[in-house]
């Protein structure tokens, strides 16, 4: 069972394990309007919580993607190359930007949960 | 500190009012036009040039050998196509347009022909001295306006534009504190977070940090949240004053004797600088730098899209390091120093002399204006702003309450709320109405903005209308005629254009369309 | 009452002014502001001007005319005297449409095009001059222009740097000393490294023993600046070997008509100055950088890209795009800070270029060439020592003594006759050269003065 966590600047990350699947939520990607252009990291590359892992365009904005927790990056989702749509259309599910190895579980504790995620949305205009 | 504030770029399809199709495309004097690809030919050519004759290349085994792909027009074709191109661009000559920021005035069209005179347009940068003293001349005088509206003590002349005279600014800057042994010291500059991109792109491409400072609830910059930000790793502030937000920064004075209490340079943003040209001299301020647009202040033409012209004023500070060329009069001569060999300069910044052309026509302003009359354009401009400022504050929101602003009057979008039409709506809805939309989304630091800039070279007639227009459509918006504005431009050259489409694949040259027969077979595979 | 004290009052009436005072006065009441000071109430009062500055009065068209007059009469101008100028900027025939036509309102008065709807002219011309670029150089895409050749040049080197992640550039002996100049500046502030050969005007350097893993470019330029032509090929393949890329630059944009283009060299990125094409000399500018490269390497790219796309009826449009690599948006992490850049002059060039088409390009370079050959031979006929091996329009001179002297010995003579290479190159030990430019304008008598005065 998977546990899907957010963060401050609307990333979410979905654990599986070690595992992690991070995106930008629903809100972050009507923010940005349609997206054009993902730019994703090496795979390998390691990251700090808080570091810059991926840069996500759409015509007329730019926003930085940081880790969530820290970890190393396993896989990324090649597929927004071609389609970076992919992003708008279903963010939570084919729209996922890396694939994280968790370095440390106990960063997760510091995120929100959805209930949480939901009302600070509520407090954003 | 990115622009992460998006905005719908694929239009919605809403029905135009029905236009009976015409078998052209045409729509009486509204052409359709070709591009040059599809309608020249490569044997053709609207320039006679004489035979070459016979002779022996001096080429090596350089020759090109692969086809250019140029299609040429001959001059009647030729003419016909610019000239339709032309008709599909608004312009300040057809009417109205309030970019703010931009300062869209009156381009004199003696400037024009000044320029093209054959001693300014015609000569060469690299003939001898002797040949040009007229041309140095015009540039040495030019420069003592600068410094004389500006209080400064030297002006670099060759920046090619705003941003490159803020990255000319930003180099005599960082040589000043070299010289000063702070150089690795001070590694950050700082930039209010409602700057223009220009200031925190050129602050990174000189090598340097950017740490932003965020704007007050009025739109200003106070001096506590720069003393604040200041320390002994700060290189310099740039400041943009009169501000994005068209309000002259209360705290100038103070801003700049923190700075240099910290042993920072002051580094001020000139876009809007027709605002006060003749009413305050920015170094009087406590500025060491500041770029000149003349392409916004000073009425050179901005061509849709440049050429600009970016002379940055110096204080006695920074005046040593300023870039190669220069001029140095000795007697009545005037002579040109090239080379940084003996001089504190920290190098260069374009292969010659900076934008003649620019200074021509900035010189022919000036003169046209006098001291008199630059002061007079100033507070028209000011005025003009505040008038639309008040006679709008009724039917729009202006983020900042009801103070003076400089000469542009800014506006939220919170009036929008909930009313179904965005900025971008109403953007596209006055462009029916026959005008050049504001400023939108810009400064970043204000939801939905709209920044209005009316210039001084408006008449208080058509003033009155746009104030109308903008009323009604306004009006139209309370009563949730929502059509007028999701569908609009409904009479332009072009309907709503496919942003997301253009960026997400991107076709960015002509290329030769398959022929129909491959076309076919690559359709049938 | 207002006009019995018009002398009285500091509003005056300029032509370019339309408020009347009665006007501001109706304004500022609407405002329910006292004065015009009452709207700068936010300057510090100690700081605001009482009096306009000091400077002349406002002046009418005319006299304005008559002084600018006279100091433009002190120049000598190009088309006046026999004229061998290049270096850099060249002299040119631009036909009377290019200038007709780039000052029509509707192109002159226009800003950048963000409003695209009211907007296709000058993006539809961008999208046309892109392709021009691009197919003259040999590259794939090419920008919308940059302030000119040489800020090209500095914006080139970064980009490379940013692609390579390395942050050393090598410049060739033959690119103008103004560019590197400008390169060098930059890298300064930066911190990046530059390696610069020596000037040569027989460009034998050696630049393949420079290039090795922790090169991030080489930028030579052809025809450089003493005229020769360079080939690309083996520099590019040495490039490529070490991860490093080619930057190919060029000042006399018309050689393009005539000699093979860098992009079939190998040539990664491409800049240069378009001034040849469309634009006049103007002491220096404005004129037009042009700058192109591989698909590839299109989202490091500065400036901005017009790109094609359809409206909401379906209609072919065009647009600003892939803005996102740009400071409005970027901002500190954008590719470049450049904003405007040279739209007017790209648009004269594209005219120009249009004008010309393949056929008339073609001629055009051939007809320098020729003329530059037929230069060449007279002066050697007539003893003088021509460096060159190979040139487009433009060679070298080995004169006796110093060529900055004759320079002005010439001039006084009423001949324009080259650019010292010592006015580049001070301190070089190339004090003997000068570096002479013949184009389609110049005549058989040109040739014969320059010769004649060369001889002396």
């Amino acid at each position: 069972m998977s546990t899907v966590r957010y963060t401050k600047d609307h990333e979410y990350i979905r654990v599986d394990g070690d595992v992690a699947i991070v995106g930008i939520t629903d809100y972050a990607q009507a923010q940005l309007g349609d997206v054009v252009f993902v730019e994703l990291p090496a795979m390998g590359k390691s990251f700090k919580k808080g570091e810059q892992a991926a840069v996500v365009e759409s015509v007329k904005a730019a926003s930085e993607v940081y880790a969530p927790v820290s970890g190393e990056v396993v896989e990324v989702n090649s597929e927004l190359e071609g389609a970076p749509a992919l992003v708008n259309e279903d963010s939570a599910g084919k729209g996922w930007f890396v694939k994280l190895r968790v370095a440390d579980q106990s960063e997760l504790g510091a995120l929100m949960d959805e209930a949480a995620y939901a009302d600070y949305l509520k407090t954003l205009d | 500190m990115l622009n992460n504030q998006g905005r719908p770029t694929q239009p919605v399809e809403v029905a135009a009012p029905h236009v009976r199709k015409t078998f052209t495309g045409h729509r009486a004097l509204a052409m359709e036009e070709a591009l040059i690809f599809e309608v020249g030919r490569a044997e053709v050519t609207g320039v006679d040039v004489d035979d070459a004759g016979e002779f022996t290349p001096r080429l090596g085994k350089l020759e090109r050998t692969t086809p250019i792909d140029l299609p040429g027009l001959s001059e009647p074709e030729t003419m016909r196509h610019y000239v339709r191109l032309s008709q599909k661009n608004y312009a300040i000559d057809l009417g109205l347009y309030p970019l703010g920021s931009c300062t869209m005035k009156h381009n004199p069209r003696l400037n024009e022909r000044m320029a093209r005179l054959p001693g300014f347009g015609d000569i060469h940068p690299m003939q001898p001295v002797s040949t040009v003293q007229g041309a140095l001349e015009l540039i040495d005088t030019l420069a003592s306006w600068l410094t004389e509206m500006t209080g400064a003590s030297a002006v670099a002349m060759s920046p090619k534009a705003g941003a490159h005279g803020e990255a000319c600014g930003m180099m005599a800057i960082k040589a000043a504190l070299e010289a000063r042994g702070e150089g690795a010291q001070r590694r950050v500059v700082l930039v209010p977070e409602s700057a223009h991109g220009t200031n925190p792109a050129t602050a990174a491409l000189i090598g340097y940090d950017v740490r932003p400072i965020p704007a007050r609830e009025d739109g200003t910059v106070s001096v506590e949240a720069v003393q604040a930000a200041l320390g002994p790793e700060v290189a310099a502030l740039m400041l943009t004053n009169p501000n994005t937000c068209g309000l002259f920064e209360p705290e100038v004075v103070a801003i700049a004797q923190a700075v240099h209490a910290a042993g920072a340079f002051f580094y001020c943003d000139g876009a809007n600088f027709n605002a006060i040209v003749g009413k305050v001299r920015p170094m009087d301020l406590g500025v060491d730098a500041m770029h000149i647009n003349l392409h916004k202040t000073f009425s050179t033409p901005h061509g849709g899209g440049g050429p600009g012209a970016g002379p940055v004023v110096l204080s006695d500070a920074l005046a040593p390091f300023a870039p190669v060329p220069f001029i140095r009069k000795d007697g009545q001569k005037f002579t040109l120093v090239e080379h940084t060999q003996g001089t504190q300069s920290f190098g260069r910044m374009t292969a010659f002399h900076g934008q003649m052309g620019m200074f021509v026509r900035a010189m022919s302003y000036m003169l046209s204006h006098g001291g008199d009359g630059i002061r007079q354009a100033s507070e028209d401009a000011v005025l003009n702003a505040n008038y639309i400022r008040v006679c709008l504050s009724d039917v729009m929101s202006a983020p900042f309450g009801d103070k003076p602003c400089m000469h542009e009057a800014l506006f939220d979008d919170r009036w929008l709320k909930n009313t179904g039409v965005t900025t971008l709506d109403f953007a596209k809805a006055m462009i029916d109405e026959g005008y050049h939309p504001m400023t939108m989304y810009f400064p970043l630091v204000v939801h939905g903005a709209m920044l209005i800039e009316p210039t001084e070279s408006e008449s208080k007639a058509s003033i009155d209308l746009f104030i109308m227009a903008l009323r009604d459509l306004a009006f139209s918006v309370q009563k949730g005629e929502t059509e007028r504005f999701s569908g609009a431009p409904y009479y332009a050259p072009r309907r709503r254009l496919d942003e997301t489409r253009a960026a997400r694949s991107p076709v960015l040259r002509w290329t030769k369309p398959k022929p129909i027969a491959a076309a076919n077979q690559i359709a049938a595979e | 009452m207002r006009q019995e004290n018009s002398f009285a009052t500091k509003e005056i009436t300029l032509r370019y002014l339309p408020l009347t005072p009665d006007d501001r006065a109706d304004m500022l009441a609407r405002i329910g502001a006292e004065n015009i000071n009452a709207l700068f109430a936010a300057v510090p009062a100690d700081k605001l001007l009482q009096a306009p500055p000091d400077l002349p009065r406002h002046k009418s068209e005319m006299e304005v005319e008559r002084m600018l007059s006279r100091m433009a009469s002190r120049n000598v101008s190009a088309g006046s005297v026999p004229f061998f100028v290049g270096a850099g900027a060249y002299k040119h025939h631009v036909p009377a449409s290019v200038d007709h036509l780039i000052q029509r309102s509707e192109f002159l008065t226009s800003y950048t095009p963000y409003q695209p709807e009211i907007s296709q002219g000058t993006l539809q011309m961008l999208f046309e001059f892109q392709t021009q670029v691009a197919n003259l150089t040999g590259m794939e895409v090419a920008n919308a222009s940059m302030y000119d050749g040489s800020t090209g040049c500095g914006e080139a080197a970064l980009m490379a740097h940013r692609i390579t992640r390395r942050r050393k550039a090598v410049l060739s002996g033959g690119l103008h000393p103004h560019y590197a100049d400008v390169v060098r500046s930059l890298s300064q502030m930066t911190g990046d490294s530059v390696v610069s050969m020596p000037a040569d005007a027989r460009a034998s350097e050696d630049l393949l023993a420079q290039i090795d893993d922790s090169v991030s470019c080489v930028i030579v330029q052809s025809p450089d600046v003493f005229g020769n032509l360079r080939d690309l090929k083996p520099i590019a393949d040495a490039c490529h070997a070490k991860g490093a890329l080619l930057i190919a630059v060029f000042t006399e944009v018309v050689s393009l008509g005539l000699v093979e283009p860098p992009g079939a060299m190998g040539a990664d990125i491409v800049v240069g100055e378009g001034q040849s094409i469309g634009n006049g000399l103007i002491f220096g500018g404005p004129y037009v950088g042009l700058f192109a490269t591989k698909q590839k390497y299109l989202r490091q790219m500065p400036g901005r890209i017009a790109g094609e796309t359809v409206d909401a009826e379906g209609k072919r449009g065009w647009v600003l795009t892939l803005s996102t690599r740009e400071q409005h948006i970027r901002r500190e992490k954008a590719t470049s800070n450049i904003c405007t850049n040279s739209g007017l002059c790209a648009l004269a060039f594209s005219i120009h270029m249009t004008l010309l088409g393949e056929t008339g390009l073609r001629r055009l370079a051939r007809l320098n060439h020729a003329n530059a050959v037929k230069l060449a031979d007279a002066l050697t006929a007539a003893g003088v020592d021509v460096v060159n091996e190979t040139f487009f329009n433009e060679f070298t001179v080995r004169v006796k003594g110093d060529a900055a002297a004759l320079v002005e010995r010439m001039a006084a003579q009423g001949v324009l006759g080259g650019v010292p290479a010592s006015r580049l190159l001070p301190h070089a030990g190339v004090d003997d050269l000068l570096i002479i430019a013949s184009t389609e304008v110049n005549t058989d008598e040109d040739r014969a003065a320059l010769v004649a005065a060369l001889k002396q």
